[in-house]
């Protein structure tokens, strides 16, 4: 994708969005809701025709040859629902009639959950249930690329977990998958890259391990102590970037090589760290530093 | 025709015939209606007035009339933008099925509907108040494929100008009881004359309604009503066509 560029009216949706997604990965698209990632994803399946810039899917244009598309790509649409009264067994199997080489529809519904469904009509479903047979028919074309926006909202957390493994089976399978998500969680356990989206750009385009290494917070440091310590000094340490105490506990956030220098400041300044733990920061360190309100600073550096 | 658009054509339907209440109002209520009016003993009777014709053989073709205006006005729209707003246009539109083929699909299940109501009226009619086949059947014909197509074209163009399922519904009505009354569901069009006749027959149902009389006495419809319906019709897809979003 290049500098994709859509516009409604006077607000600008996606402003010079580019990347690329490699075969065969979960590439995700994380950002606050309102950031462009629907227009984007839209953009990508050919439902939208962005006002300037280059799709290419497979070596297919979306924007002009959406037949083409629709064989290579599958589509899980966020809030798109199915006709009220169709039941689970009907959707899948019109769903099968639209491609030549279907996904066998039985063993499918039964991975996702949906086996002793099938009678029942769409209207009635739960909205994981409702997810989970939209994640179905995208699948069931054996689409070499599938996009998903916001899968698991609504599910619970086993429910979660069991659409997780089938999307990392999907991948395995060599399928390309791009994830659009607003949770930290999902992006971090699923996703092999990750592009953080805000306000129409790209803030940051990263695996997740590399995105939490360049946050303010790539480790946080705690410990307990019963005597005072200097925060000031801790606070001027190499790359430590917060340094706060609460009831006893005092946490030390910075990058890499901080717990380090933090123990030996400690000793110099004799105090012994009881509960000592030292924990990787997490994606919404990361993410947060990267799509506050000035976040130029910050995403100009993770982005290098 | 490709073998998706099958498969959504015979998915709605199915789906069609779990709509117990557009079952009713298109199927049968208009029999009901025909019915009911039986059972009034001066409309059973052959009056000099109508041209030796009963009030009942007149509302056969306004039953007719009436099953295409609940299935064009009140089914068919709400059913349109309903799956416009619930996003079903919009996924069909990322998979090799064309999204023009659910509208398709509406438009047949709806005729196919129409076309059943139609014949238990008519046999309805025929069978319980003796009242006479069409004469001209050739010139029914004409008539009748006008008038229906003539009434998806309003159905297409409600949905097409809706911005949303609500408007939809406000528009449908603000159609529905203009089309019921120039249809002659509440006095048939025969019974009326003068200006009022005049104004009537320039509305698709009005110019409708006079067809399909001339043809049930025997005579082939006056042209100018049926360049009336042809006219509606074409008017009518253009907006539909024109004003269509599927989103």
């Amino acid at each position: 994708m290049n500098g994709l560029r859509k516009t409604y009216g006077d607000k600008v949706a996606v402003d010079e969005i580019t990347l690329s997604v490699h075969e065969g990965e979960i590439f995700g698209i994380l950002g606050p809701n309102g950031a462009g990632k629907s227009t984007t994803v839209e953009s990508i399946a050919g439902l939208r025709v962005g006002d300037r810039g280059r799709i290419r899917v497979h070596g297919i244009d979306p924007w002009t040859d959406r037949a083409a598309l629709t064989e290579v790509l599958g589509v899980q649409l966020q809030e798109a629902k199915l006709q009220a009264k169709i039941t689970v067994q009907e959707a899948l199997e019109l769903w099968s009639a639209f491609y030549a080489d279907p996904e066998p529809w039985a063993p499918l519904a039964e991975r996702l959950g949906l086996g002793t469904h099938l009678r029942q009509r769409f209207e009635n479903l739960s909205g994981g249930q409702q997810q989970r047979l939209s994640v179905a028919l995208a699948l069931i074309g054996r689409p070499r690329v599938v996009v998903l926006d916001e899968l698991t909202t609504g599910l619970d957390p086993r429910a979660r977990r069991e659409v997780w493994d089938l999307v990392r089976d999907v991948r395995d399978r060599g399928v390309t998958v791009l994830l659009v998500t607003h949770s930290m969680e999902e992006a971090q356990a699923l996703c092999d890259r990750i592009a953080i989206v805000d306000a129409g750009r790209i803030r940051a385009l990263d695996t997740p391990a590399g995105l939490i290494d360049a946050a303010s917070a790539a480790t946080i440091t705690t410990f307990e102590t019963s005597v005072a310590v200097d925060l000031t000094s801790l606070r001027e340490l190499d790359g430590v970037t917060a340094a706060h105490s609460e009831n006893g506990t005092v946490t030390v956030e910075g990058g890499e090589g901080v717990a380090l220098a933090l123990i030996e400041a400690l000793r110099t300044q004799g105090v012994t760290p009881l509960r000592l733990r030292v924990a990787a920061g997490s994606l919404d360190a990361a993410y947060l530093d990267l799509t506050d309100t000035s976040p130029d600073t910050h995403a100009m550096e993770a982005l290098r | 025709m490709t073998s998706p658009t099958v498969a959504v054509i015979r998915t709605e339907s199915r789906l069609f015939a779990r709509e117990r209440l557009s079952l009713f109002w298109v199927v049968l209520f208009p029999s009901l209606l025909l019915g009911v009016l039986g059972l009034i003993p001066s409309f059973r009777e052959d009056s000099a007035d109508l041209g030796g014709r009963s009030m009942i053989d007149l509302y056969v073709p306004v039953t007719v009339l009436l099953s295409m205006i609940m299935a064009a006005i009140m089914t068919m729209p709400p059913t349109l933008t309903g799956y416009r707003e619930s996003g079903v246009l919009r996924r069909l539109g990322t998979t090799p099925a064309r999204p023009a083929s659910i509208l398709l699909g509406q438009v047949l299940v709806h005729a196919v509907a129409v076309a059943a109501s139609s014949v238990i009226v008519t046999a309805l009619g025929r069978l319980v108040f003796a009242t006479p086949l069409p004469e001209s059947l050739v010139g029914y014909v004409v008539a009748y494929v006008l008038a229906l197509a003539v009434s998806l074209g309003i159905g297409s163009a409600i949905t097409a100008v809706s911005p949303n399922a609500k408007a939809g519904q406000v528009i449908g009505m603000v159609v529905f009881f203009p089309s019921m009354f120039t249809a002659g569901v509440y006095v048939p069009v025969e019974v009326l004359s003068g200006t009022a006749r005049d104004i009537i027959s320039f509305t698709p149902y009005g110019a409708a309604s006079n067809a399909l009389n001339d043809a049930a006495s025997g005579a082939f419809p006056q042209l100018v009503d049926l360049a009336v319906m042809g006219g509606w019709a074409v008017v009518l897809y253009l907006i539909a066509v024109r004003a269509f979003r599927w989103e």
